[in-house]
């Protein structure tokens, strides 16, 4: 009986969500992972728009970072994952043995829960990302490690002290370095999960502000379980519950005109 | 309310013991030391530190202790099994924590593990069977005198010895370091060798020198296997295919029959003393290298 239902969600594809005119920058199309025989991802089909900020919300467990995982292949390092469907950055897709993953993946900054700074010093966290990108001169290495640790206000903190480990920093330093050594790649889409889960509520602050005025440029794709950040920064939001996408909405219509009975439930905290 | 005096008394035995016992622990290799330099004290009365350590004459009977060529033995070997072994162990470790399924690391994990529990005096027996007579056709294939008992196959018996034992501490190392770190670098557009040598090994940097560092020191004191096929020919070896005396081989081959000479017994105290003194060196100056590299 269950593989007959998982059929029948495999074939019976859903119909996109996408409440917006012009067409995703991410598309997902049909998605669905499974580790080892546990089905996580159920029919995901969705677009992300451009240079806007998408959160994925939703319940511990329900998929969203594995979601986010699957964007720039990250899922790779899991053994024993088996993914059908795909997803398209543009046109390229994520999925399949012609993808250049490593060229898809710097298109895609990516900022974790936790800091993870590179074992090196706070200059060559910025650099190593300039130097997978092209060949600069150590002149245009400075600049530009400067303009990315300005781009997160972090330059006036750590101006004189370039070459102590990163690690040394604040946690909240840490992550706004993190951004700026994502940034320094060029993406076009920045990727992050739950990124102030571990911060203090000023760091929480400026790395959402961060995210709000850098959304101009960027496509933000945030998954996080807080309704309140959501609720702040949104442009759009996913639902997921269980494995599948509840709803996409623009962010106001979402949270005050939920359509889903579940996303109702939610937002009244019944599963919290 | 008030702790019954039973249960106080109680408290204080154990804390008693417990540093009774890490007290112990701390006199170990002080005893050690001082026990060993105590019964080499013999040796000093008629030779200088200075010429016991690079005097090349060995004539126990008419009281000449040059230890030169066990030493430089000792170092030739340890030092050919641990060319042979960084390498495989290196790369291996590499390979199965970041590239390999897991049904086949796990295959591997055991075979190591069995590697880890053959007693040496199996790797002896394997070595003089199987190393030495096979050396011994390289040598004559290429025209040099030897019949295979060398210092090349010491450390080939040794290198496979330290293998499993290195391998292990490596894995768990890189097992260790955050999956995180592999996404950011995978993130930024870095290649997996490319995160593997930049930020995998930059993080593992301490721990692979205390790796290196434990293989040397077991290597350094392995005596049973070494023995078996590294020829026990007092002379420094000048060549792979030569024969060498290891210290621990000195010591072993020699404390039976000549132990009972008080001048010859202090003359093995010596050597264990050297052995003790090299290993405690090599350990201190590697830690000061890893709180160097530490950082990160």
């Amino acid at each position: 009986m269950e593989t007959q239902e998982m059929d029948a969600k495999m074939t019976g594809k859903k119909e996109m969500a996408r409440p917006f005119e012009e067409e995703g920058i991410i598309r997902v199309d049909n998605l669905n992972l499974y580790a080892g025989k546990t089905h996580i991802l159920k029919n995901v089909n969705i677009e992300i728009p451009k240079n806007k900020l998408t959160v994925i919300l939703g319940p511990s467990g329900c998929g969203k970072t594995t979601l986010l995982k699957c964007m720039n292949r990250l899922t790779d390092l899991t053994p024993d994952i088996k993914v059908n469907g795909n997803i398209y950055i543009g046109d390229q897709p994520v999925f399949g043995s012609k993808t250049d993953i490593v060229a898809l993946r710097r298109k895609m900054g990516l900022l974790s829960q936790r800091p993870f700074p590179l074992p090196m010093n706070i200059y060559n966290n910025i650099a190593y990302g300039l130097k997978l990108r092209g060949k600069y001169n150590r002149a245009e290495l400075n600049d530009l490690v400067e303009y990315y640790l300005r781009q997160v206000n972090l330059w006036d903190e750590v101006k004189d002290r370039l070459r102590s480990p990163a690690v040394r920093l604040s946690i909240g330093q840490q992550q706004r370095l993190c951004l700026a050594r994502g940034l320094a790649v060029n993406p076009d889409i920045i990727l992050a999960d739950e990124p102030t889960s571990a911060l203090d509520p000023v760091s929480s602050e400026a790395i959402e502000k961060q995210f709000a005025a850098l959304s101009k440029d960027f496509t933000l794709v945030m998954v996080t379980h807080v309704l309140r950040q959501a609720r702040r920064i949104a442009d759009y939001v996913i639902f997921m519950y269980l494995g599948e996408v509840i709803e996409m909405r623009p962010a106001q219509e979402f949270f005050e005109d939920p359509r889903e009975e579940q996303t109702k439930k939610y937002l009244s905290g019944a599963f919290n | 309310m008030n702790i019954s005096n039973h249960r106080r008394t109680r408290d204080r035995v154990v804390t008693v013991l417990t540093y009774l016992a890490m007290a112990f622990v701390l006199l170990l290799p002080f005893a050690l030391f001082v026990g060993l330099a105590a019964k080499s004290e013999l040796l000093f009365r008629d030779n200088s530190l200075g010429h016991l350590l690079f005097s090349s004459q060995w004539k126990p009977s008419s009281g000449e202790f040059g230890f030169k060529p066990f030493i430089v033995g000792s170092l030739y070997v340890t030092l050919i099994a641990m060319l042979i072994s960084a390498p495989i162990c290196f790369l291996s470790a590499i390979h199965i924590t970041q590239y390999a399924p897991r049904k086949v690391a796990k295959i591997v994990v055991t075979a190591i593990d069995i590697l880890a529990g053959i007693p040496s005096v199996v790797y002896g027996v394997w070595g003089m069977v199987f190393v030495v007579p096979w050396l011994g056709r390289i040598a004559a294939g290429l025209g040099i005198q030897s019949n295979g008992y060398s210092i090349l196959a010491g450390g080939i018996v040794l290198s496979i010895m330290v293998i499993p034992f290195i391998l292990n501490i490596l894995m768990e190392i890189y097992r260790t370091i955050p999956k995180e770190l592999t996404e950011v670098s995978l993130s930024l557009g870095a290649t997996r060798w490319e995160t593997i040598r930049d930020v995998l090994n930059r993080k593992a940097l301490p721990g692979i020198l205390a790796a290196f560092g434990f293989g040397f020191a077991r290597a350094f004191g392995e005596t049973m296997a070494v023995l078996m096929v590294v020829g026990n020919v007092v002379k420094i070896p000048s060549g792979l295919f030569d024969p060498g005396y290891p210290l621990p081989a000195l010591i072993a081959n020699s404390f039976g029959e000549l132990g009972s000479i008080p001048e010859i017994e202090s003359a093995l105290m010596f050597a264990a003393l050297i052995l003790l003194v090299v290993v405690l060196v090599f350990n201190a100056t590697l830690r000061w290298l890893i709180i160097r590299v530490e950082k990160y």
